[in-house]
C-alpha cells in the first residue's frame, strides 16, 4: 500500500512509477519480512488449534487484541517508510511498503472477522445496530472499509490504470485510516489510556512530519516562482 | 590465673526491645501462616484448604469454569488494568493480620478479625459471575451470608445502604499509583440487597482460601449484579443513610449505574449486554439473563422500578 510518497516523485507524475533500485539483499529479504509478518497470526492459529493455553483465559479477546494491535503497528510502520527514506536516504525502504500496508489490511481484516464472528456470532441485525450505535465500532469499521480499496489497488497494474498522481491521492486515505484506527482504540478502552496515547503520539509525529514538510516547501516554492 | 571474662557487650549490639518484639511477632505471624498453609502470603506455597458443604439450593446446576481461568483472569485495578495483571502481581499483598471495621448506623460497631469469620459456619455456593465486559464464569465460592455479619452489629432503622471499602496497600498495589479510579475502591448496596440471602461474604473459592488476586482475604459476591459491584479485600463496612458514591459510578456515571443489575435489555453505551462469552468459549453466544438468572429470587427487590433509568 504505497501512498503519498510516490506523488512527490517526478517519475510518478509521468504515470509509470520506476521501481526504486535497491541493494541485492532487498530482494531476498522480502520473503523474510513476509514470514516475520506472519508470526503473530501463526501464533494465534497454533493457539486455537494446538495449544489453548497460549491464548489465555479469553482466547477471543486475545485474538481481537493481537490482530488490532498488529493492524495499528503495521499502519504506523507503513507511514514511517517515507519519513525514514527522506531522513536516511534509504530509498530501498519503498520496496517493502506495499507488503507492510497489506499486512495492516490483513490484520485489520482478521480483527473485523473476529468481531463479527466471536462477538456478534454473525447476527446481521446485531451487527448493523452495533456499528450504528457505538462510535468506536463505527470508526473501526469505517477504517477497514477505507482500507479495502487501498489493498485492492496496491498492485502495479492498478497504479498504471489510475495513473500515478490519482493513485497517490487515493492512497492518502491511509492518513484517515490510521487516524480512525487510533480513535477506535482510544474510545474502546475503559479507563487506562496509556497505549492509545502512545499510538496517538506516534501517529501525530508521522503525520506532523508530513505537514511540516508541506508547509516548509510552500514558501520556498513561492519564492522561486517570484 | 586470669579468669575468663566475657567481652563487654557494646550498646550497639543490644537488640532494642521493639525489634525483639517485632521478631517475636514475625515468628508468631510465620507460625500462623504455616498453620494456614502459608496461603495468606506466598504464591509459591499451596493455598490453604477451606472446604465447606455445598448449599445446593443456592447453587446453579452448571459446570464450574476451570479454576485456572477464575484465578488467572479478572479485574482488580489496584494491581493493574490488565486482566492478567492481578494474578501476576498480587502475591505481595499482605492479608494478615486483617480486620474489618464495621460501623455506621449500627447498634454495636465493631472490628471483626478475619480469623473469627473463618471460624464461622461456611458453605459453598456455585454462582454465575457476569462481568460488565460481557464475559462470564461459573464459580464455586465459599462464604457466609452477609446478613449473618449484619446481625452481629445490628443495623438501625437509619441504615438504608451499605458501603464497602477495599484495602489500600500502596507498597503492594502498583495500580494505586495510577489515578484510573478514585482510590480507595468503594462500592455500595441498598440495605435490602445487602441483606438478601444470595449476597455472600466470601472467604474462599474452589475449596481453598481466596487467592490474593480474587480479593483475599474477604470480599462480597452479589451474583445478580455485574462483577464490579462485588468488592474485593474489604477493610471497612459502613451502614449509612445516604446512597454512597461508588468507584465506577464516579468514574463514568453514564456507563456504570449504582444498581448495575445484570440486564440484557440495557446495553452498555459501548457494547451490547444481550450476549456473553462463557469463558473460555470463543463465541459470545450465551444469552445473558435478566438478573443473571437470579430473577426469581431478586426481581421483587425492584418491583415497580424502571430498570432502564435505574441501570
Amino acid at each position: 500500500m504505497a501512498n503519498a510518497a510516490l506523488a512527490d516523485k517526478p517519475a510518478a507524475r509521468r504515470g509509470a512509477p520506476k521501481p526504486a533500485r535497491g541493494p541485492d539483499w532487498v530482494r531476498w529479504s522480502k520473503p523474510v519480512v513476509l514470514l516475520a509478518g506472519l508470526i503473530p497470526v501463526a501464533r494465534l492459529v497454533y493457539g486455537v488449534f494446538g495449544n489453548p493455553d497460549l491464548l489465555g483465559a479469553n482466547p477471543a479477546e486475545t485474538i481481537e487484541h493481537t490482530t488490532g494491535d498488529w493492524c495499528l503497528y503495521f499502519l504506523l510502520i507503513t507511514l514511517s517508510v517515507t519519513p525514514l527514506r527522506r531522513l536516511t536516504g534509504w530509498n530501498w525502504l519503498i520496496k517493502f511498503r506495499r507488503m507492510l500496508g497489506l499486512f495492516a489490511f490483513f490484520y485489520g481484516f482478521i480483527h473485523l472477522m473476529a468481531y463479527l464472528g466471536f462477538d456478534m456470532v454473525f447476527d446481521a441485525e446485531a451487527i448493523v445496530k452495533d456499528i450504528w450505535k457505538r462510535p468506536f465500532v463505527t470508526v473501526g469499521f469505517a477504517a477497514l472499509l477505507l482500507m479495502t480499496p487501498l489493498a485492492i489497488t496496491s498492485t502495479r497494474g492498478w497504479v498504471l490504470r489510475l495513473g500515478g498522481p490519482r493513485w497517490a491521492r487515493l492512497h492518502q486515505l491511509i492518513y484517515v485510516v490510521a487516524t480512525l484506527g487510533v480513535l477506535h482504540y482510544w474510545w474502546l478502552v475503559k479507563r487506562d489510556l496509556t497505549w492509545p496515547i502512545i499510538f496517538a503520539a506516534m501517529l501525530a509525529i508521522l503525520l506532523g512530519w508530513r505537514v511540516y514538510m508541506k508547509v516548509r516547501k510552500r514558501p520556498s516554492a513561492r519564492r522561486a516562482a517570484a | 590465673m586470669p579468669m575468663f571474662r566475657p567481652p563487654p557487650i557494646a550498646p550497639s549490639e543490644i537488640t532494642p526491645q521493639s525489634v525483639f518484639l517485632d521478631r517475636r511477632r514475625f515468628m508468631q505471624g510465620a507460625a500462623a501462616l504455616g498453620a494456614l498453609g502459608a496461603g495468606g502470603g506466598s504464591a509459591l506455597a499451596a493455598p490453604a484448604a477451606l472446604a465447606a458443604p455445598r448449599n445446593a439450593a443456592f447453587s446453579v446446576d452448571a459446570e464450574p469454569t476451570p479454576k485456572k481461568l477464575v484465578t488467572g483472569y479478572n479485574n482488580y485495578y489496584e494491581f493493574g488494568t490488565g486482566k492478567y495483571d492481578p494474578a501476576a502481581s498480587a502475591d505481595q499483598m499482605k492479608t494478615r493480620p486483617w480486620t474489618i471495621e464495621v460501623g455506621g448506623e449500627v447498634e454495636k460497631p465493631q472490628t471483626i478479625d478475619i480469623e473469627a469469620l473463618l471460624k464461622m459456619q461456611l458453605q459453598e455456593r456455585v454462582y454465575r459471575f457476569r462481568c460488565v465486559e460481557a464475559w462470564s464464569m461459573v464459580v464455586p465460592w465459599v462464604g457466609l451470608e452477609f446478613n449473618q455479619l449484619a446481625k452481629m452489629v445490628g443495623p438501625t432503622s437509619k441504615a438504608k445502604y451499605v458501603k464497602f471499602t477495599t484495602a489500600m496497600q500502596p507498597e503492594t498495589m502498583p495500580g494505586l499509583r495510577v489515578p484510573v479510579l478514585d482510590w480507595p475502591y468503594v462500592e455500595g448496596l441498598r440495605i435490602d440487597e445487602a441483606m438478601h440471602p444470595l449476597t455472600l461474604l466470601t472467604l474462599g473459592v474452589y475449596g481453598e482460601i481466596l487467592p490474593n488476586q480474587n480479593g483475599a482475604p474477604v470480599r462480597i459476591i452479589v451474583p445478580w449484579k455485574y462483577g464490579f459491584k462485588s468488592v474485593k479485600s474489604i477493610v471497612k463496612i459502613e451502614f449509612v443513610e445516604q446512597q454512597p458514591g461508588t468507584a465506577w459510578n464516579k468514574a463514568a456515571a453514564n456507563e456504570y449505574g449504582f444498581y448495575s443489575n445484570v440486564n440484557p435489555n440495557v446495553d452498555h453505551p459501548r457494547w451490547t449486554q444481550k450476549r456473553e462469552r462463557a469463558l473460555p468459549a470463543l463465541f459470545a453466544s450465551r444469552q445473558t439473563e435478566i438478573f443473571n438468572g437470579y430473577g426469581d429470587q431478586v426481581a421483587s427487590l425492584y418491583a415497580g422500578m424502571d430498570l432502564k433509568s435505574n441501570f
